[in-house]
């Protein structure tokens, strides 16, 4: 009879933990992430504006 | 000298991949991956292409294709250092690169190469023109695969061809404002073209032993320094005139005529310097005074361009003057 393998140890089952320096700089790197996201959300509005000019006003319902 | 058709594998110096450390990478070191100072040079060519472009462009459209060619330049960077990071790790030039110290891992950087290079082309595309994005996409597949992947590793041409590259950006600058391509573009390419391989090669001479550590094929690795010299000043004979000719031609100003003609013979000047002194630091330091010229000559034939195209249209257009 195959012997079961043996009990995973408690700290294993707790995941990855990160350290302090690792947490700040996933920290900053979601922000840098989020900056240019909305960057590219305000780039994307600004040109659309322009490229349509005074037709952005013109949406007859 | 070293046997520069042996294969590398992507492994460092002690036959061990680089690994990084596990979340660990900050946005600075996502930011060294995108070559800053070479795409500074990327983004000062492209402006240049973009000024002097014919017809007006909306100044948010510009911004805009600048962004792109910038981010480009920089998705190429980081897909070259994803590439070369086994030769990297190996040469003093490129060991503290992100990859080769641990601080990002090759997987992450594919990712973000990947990832900027068509964010970049498809943006060009749509918000700027077809033609703009086609010739980035061209521009970054050229870089990364005809260049890093295929010439870099296999021929002492390599920076010869590779140096198209480089020169890309103002044409793909002109394409963002025009739609098409012209003369004026062409010659703006061929300056950057024919500047690279003189200039590349003045530090390859100094750098010699790094390259043929890495198993990198530069011309002074192969054929040697003597041959690398006579190709320096072959190049340098070359493309003064070439810098020349735009103002010959009427495409640029006599300010711009003065300041080729005048750095074009200083230029000259250098590169004989490096093809006469051949031998201990009277070589090292005539190599390295032709490459930090090279730099400023290239520097200020651009910022000269920049300069008249300012003056001569868009100041006006912005002061009101020319319009009587």
């Amino acid at each position: 009879m195959t012997p079961l393998p043996p009990e995973k140890p408690a700290e294993d089952e707790e995941g990855v933990v990160l350290t302090p320096e690792q947490l700040r700089r996933r920290r900053a790197r979601n922000i840098a992430i989020a900056t240019v996201l909305g960057c590219l959300a305000i780039l994307f509005y600004v040109v659309t504006i322009v490229k349509l000019g005074p037709n952005v006003l013109n949406r007859p319902l | 000298m070293s046997d520069v058709s042996v294969s590398l594998s992507k492994t460092d110096a002690a036959g061990r991949a680089p690994q990084a450390a596990e979340g660990l990478a900050g946005p600075a070191d996502f930011i060294e991956l995108l070559k800053p100072r070479v795409m500074s040079l990327v983004i000062f060519t492209a402006l240049v292409g973009l000024v002097r472009a014919p017809g007006d462009m909306h100044p948010v459209l510009a911004f805009t294709a600048l962004l792109c060619i910038a981010v480009g330049a920089g998705a190429s960077g980081a897909l070259n250092m994803w590439w070369d990071r086994d030769i990297d790790a190996i040469m003093t030039r490129t060991a503290r690169r992100p990859i080769p110290t641990g601080r990002v891992s090759a997987e992450e950087t594919l990712a973000f190469g990947l990832t900027l290079a068509a964010f970049s082309v498809v943006v060009l595309g749509l918000l700027v023109n077809e033609l703009a994005g086609a010739l980035l996409a061209f521009t970054i597949f050229f870089y990364v695969v005809i260049y890093s992947m295929w010439l870099k590793r296999s021929t002492p041409q390599n920076i010869v061809i590779g140096g198209a590259a480089g020169a890309f950006p103002p044409l793909v600058a002109w394409a963002a404002a025009t739609g098409t391509v012209s003369l004026e573009p062409v010659l703006l390419f061929s300056i950057i073209f024919f500047w690279t391989p003189p200039h590349f090669w003045a530090l390859a001479l100094y750098r010699a032993d790094d390259y043929a550590r890495a198993g990198v094929p530069m011309l002074p690795v192969t054929a040697g320094p003597d041959e690398t010299r006579r190709q320096i000043l072959l190049y340098t004979l070359f493309l003064v005139p070439l810098a020349i000719s735009p103002a010959v031609l009427g495409l640029a100003g006599i300010v711009y005529g003065v300041v080729a003609t005048a750095c074009g013979a200083v230029l000259l000047h250098l590169a004989v310097r490096v093809y006469r002194r051949r031998e201990g630091a009277a070589a090292v330091s005539a190599a390295k005074a032709m490459f930090g010229f090279s730099i400023l000559y290239l520097f200020l034939l651009f910022a000269t361009l920049l300069g008249e195209a300012l003056v001569t249209r868009v100041l006006p257009a912005v002061t009101g003057l020319g319009a009587a």
